[in-house]
């Protein structure tokens, strides 16, 4: 599965993209993994508040399911326009 | 029609361009968005960020919503990503409608939506550094009455 991190959770996280093999069945669990891994994603997503997340490239809460996903995106809260 | 690109545009012309290629419609509405300075008023330049491939699906799917609300003869969304500075145009939306009223509000809808779901990110930099535009709760706030 792709993973991409943008703006400053891709500076916490020190990469904007990387392959995971992930048993995680929703975003959040694949969350708490990657906060397991080291203290940079313990940091990047100590507050889920300021989390947002897209399966696929549209936009979902942080409950989806993750299953047979190519792509999970972790951003903060998005500020266009 | 959505565009994203890191080139400048002209706001006239695109908006003569958008208002040749409606037909049936009285009225067209317009907005844009500019870089503003930081309160300091030291504001290098602007940094956007996006999530390409999102970013079109998003905006498209913010317009169709719109379209399937009101009755518009055209939607226009165009969206810069990359360094900009202060003063430069940042984006522009416009609608058209047979009468005022769906143009205006269509208009209003589009940059509501867009401001927190589409998938960009403003970063302002000065002789500080970076800085991560935060996003605001109002921002939020304005979907809820849509």
């Amino acid at each position: 599965m792709d993973l991409r991190y943008f703006a400053w959770l891709r500076e916490r996280i020190g990469t904007g993209h990387e392959k995971v093999e992930t048993e995680a069945t929703t975003v959040a669990e694949l969350i708490e993994e990657l906060k397991r891994r080291d203290e940079a994603y313990a940091f990047a997503f100590s507050d889920l508040t300021a989390i947002r997340a897209a399966v696929d490239q549209d936009l979902v809460e942080l409950d989806a399911p993750i299953t047979g996903a190519r792509e999970v995106a972790f951003f903060p809260p998005m500020t266009g326009g | 029609m959505i565009r994203v690109q890191a080139e400048p545009f002209d706001m006239g012309a695109e908006l003569t361009r958008f208002t040749g290629s409606v037909s049936g419609a009285g009225a067209v509405v317009s907005f844009c968005g500019l870089v503003r300075d930081v309160a300091s008023g030291d504001l290098d330049r602007m940094v956007i960020e996006h999530y390409p491939g999102m970013t079109e699906k998003a905006l498209a799917g913010i317009a169709d919503q719109a379209r399937a609300r009101w009755s518009l003869a055209g939607v226009f969304v165009l969206h810069r990503y990359g360094e900009m500075r202060p003063g430069e145009l940042i984006m522009m939306v416009a609608t058209a409608s047979r009468h005022r009223a769906d143009a205006f509000a269509a208009a209003e809808f589009l940059m509501d939506y867009l401001k927190s779901r589409a998938p960009f990110w403003k970063q302002e930099i000065t002789a500080d550094g970076g800085q991560w535009v935060a996003a605001k709760d109002e921002d939020e706030a304005a979907l809820r009455r849509w």
